[in-house]
């Protein structure tokens, strides 16, 4: 698990937000951002635009959970859930470097987040879909108790209005400082999603770098369709953990979703430019609606190359449009 | 600094439980099964791949009545614990549980799991044949499986691959067992940055029985009056008695024909793990 965390360190691409030097001078927005894989200097604002994927070697850098929603959903179609809910320190849980109170006061500042997992309802061309996105940077997208309850709200609100649940997956481990608390999601969470199943409502599963640990150890991998990106970090046991207990060196490429696709764990792998279209073909799949001449779909399999996006507002999973 | 934590409840320590959970002697779910079970059948294999013998189970009788029983087992000697890997369950072990809880489910017969792993393997081919998957699916039908579960924790109880056989109708504890995300020993090397300092990585992340009952969690804390391992007949009869007790409770509102009956065992064992968590709102 830590091992992703030192990767993304040294990786760490960017400063989007101005900080604050000693002095208290402003150091501008980096202009230029270097790509990992490639080393090419990138124009950040291309890089933007880009949805922050690599235009030399398309290596896919690590989103924010707003960032993401912001990928994924029409413009301004996205209402957010249940933020009202907070974290607390069940166990009164205090390690050498203080409380999980303080931690969660000190992450909440750094990351401007509440909690490592943001939900909501949003519009993918019209077709109104759940969304719920973890946040790496909350305590690494660890599944304390917020981040089960909010999902789980999510789920049973998905039921109520008949849509489908497309989650984001990125997760570092288990949230230690809330004890058993954290690996009950575990059990709380893939209960809602069996629900989901039982009113034959689909789960869409987008596995993102990195992604370990309970999270796809539960609901993240028993989705009715599982995807991910390319170059996603995925597995049960972090890479140190298993160089530690096994002394063996790792395979080249190990752990990747393309090494997912090829051990037969995963439906596809998707570029971040097409994951609207892959979803919006997906959800139209499971409300009923045939491809015809109108839709603009190809014919055979997904297109490489978006088509023009039809919009349909408001279809329910068992209604006709 | 003091080394150890004395929790209220007793002068043991979270890590003392550790180590009774721990201890090589202490009676493990084959122990239970050979004592508490007749016409013992152990069903092997996962119809896949192979056959995990650190997640083993199979049919036989309970207090007069077929059931299907599963549990971790670990060795007693080095030979026993390579061939078991220490109890530490491939992807094949919790196939194999998925694949007699879909057995159990299609004969109607209740299922007793025995939990008692570190936690399931990290291993190379362990992620190559889907570890994480594994687990998720074992999860999964076991929370939607529709006959009664009784589950028990007989001693250490470890993170993913310990809750792969968890999630039931009861959950029962003993004394000494313990239950974590993460065994004391990572806890400590990650957030204290030593691994010596278990116990009190152990104390604080609240590993034990009578704090999991305190959580809602555990629905009853089997005393141990005396260590499991020093009082093996008599830990294995109460523990019997106690299985029996829920068991008769469960299926006391249970009918396998019963659409409806199954539907509301389905919606309690569903509000059980709902509560679970602890948060406020602003
Ligand atoms: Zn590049």
């Amino acid at each position: 698990m830590r091992s992703f965390f030192q990767r993304q360190g040294k990786f760490r691409p960017l400063t989007k937000t101005d900080e604050r030097g000693m002095d208290g001078a402003t150091i501008p927005e980096d202009l230029w951002t270097k790509c990992p894989k490639c080393g090419e200097l990138l124009y950040t604002r291309e890089l933007e635009r880009n949805d922050r994927v690599c235009t030399k070697c398309s290596y896919h850098f690590r989103l924010s959970a707003r960032e993401r929603i912001d990928t994924l959903v029409d413009a301004g179609t996205f209402e957010e859930w249940d933020t009202e809910i907070r974290p607390t320190d069940p166990l009164e849980f205090t390690e050498p470097k203080g409380s999980y109170a303080d931690k969660l006061v000190q992450t909440a500042k750094k990351s401007g987040e509440n909690e490592s997992l943001i939900t909501g309802i949003g519009k993918i061309n019209g077709r109104p879909i759940a969304i719920v996105v973890s946040e790496f940077s909350f305590l690494g997208a660890s599944m304390g108790s917020v981040f089960g309850e909010k999902l789980v709200r999510a789920v049973e609100r998905a039921i109520d209005l008949r849509i489908p649940v497309l989650t984001v997956n990125a997760s570092g481990g288990a949230r230690m400082h809330e004890g058993l608390f954290s690996l009950m999601q575990m059990a709380k969470t893939i209960a809602a999603f069996h629900r989901l199943g039982e009113h034959r409502l689909p789960h869409f599963s987008l596995l993102v770098d990195p992604c370990y640990g309970g999270v796809p150890a539960s609901f993240a991998t028993v989705a009715d369709v599982m995807l991910a990106e390319p170059g996603a970090l995925i597995g049960f046991a972090g890479q140190r953990v298993i160089e530690q207990v096994t002394r063996q060196k790792l395979p080249e490429g190990f752990q990747t979703a393309e090494f997912l696709l090829g051990h037969g764990m995963i439906d596809q792998i998707i570029e971040r430019g097409n994951i609207r279209h892959t979803l919006m073909v997906l959800s139209d799949h499971y409300v009923g609606r045939p491809a015809n001449a109108q839709t603009g779909y190809p014919r055979g399999l997904l297109a490489e190359d978006p088509v023009v996006d039809e919009v349909v507002e408001n279809v329910r999973v068992g209604e006709e449009a | 600094m003091t080394d150890e934590v004395i929790t209220p409840e007793s002068q043991l320590t979270a890590m003392d439980r550790v180590r009774l959970a721990r201890d090589p002697n202490r009676p493990g779910t084959l122990d239970y099964v050979n004592e508490l079970l007749e016409r013992v059948v152990e069903l092997r294999g996962d119809r896949s791949f192979g056959d995990d013998q650190a997640l083993i189970g199979g049919l036989g009788t309970f207090r007069g009545r077929a059931v299907v029983w599963m549990g971790h087992q670990g060795g007693t000697n080095t030979k026993e614990n390579l061939e078991r890997n220490f109890g530490m369950p491939r992807p094949e072990g919790f196939r194999k549980a998925k694949r007699l809880m879909q057995h159990a489910e299609k004969f109607a017969l209740p299922i007793i799991t025995f939990v008692d792993t570190s936690g399931a393997d990290p291993g190379i081919s362990s992620e190559e044949r889907g570890q994480a998957t594994a687990i998720a699916e074992c999860l999964l039908q076991m929370i939607g499986t529709r006959v009664p579960i009784v589950c028990t924790v007989i001693g250490e109880g470890g993170s993913g691959g310990a809750l792969s056989i968890s999630l039931g109708d009861r959950m029962l504890m003993l004394e000494n067992a313990v239950y974590a995300v993460a065994s004391p020993e990572a806890c400590a090397a990650i957030l204290w940055k030593d691994a010596g300092k278990a116990a009190e990585a152990a104390a604080t992340m609240r590993v034990t029985a009578a704090d999991l009952q305190r959580f809602g969690m555990v629905d009853e804390l089997i005393a141990e009056p005396i260590p499991a391992h020093e009082a093996t007949r008599d830990t294995i009869r109460t523990v019997g008695e106690r299985i029996e007790h829920h068991l008769a409770e469960v299926i006391a509102s249970w009918d396998k024909d019963d659409n409806a009956a199954i539907e509301a065992m389905l919606d309690k064992r569903y509000q059980k793990y709902r509560v679970m968590g602890a948060w406020t709102t602003v």
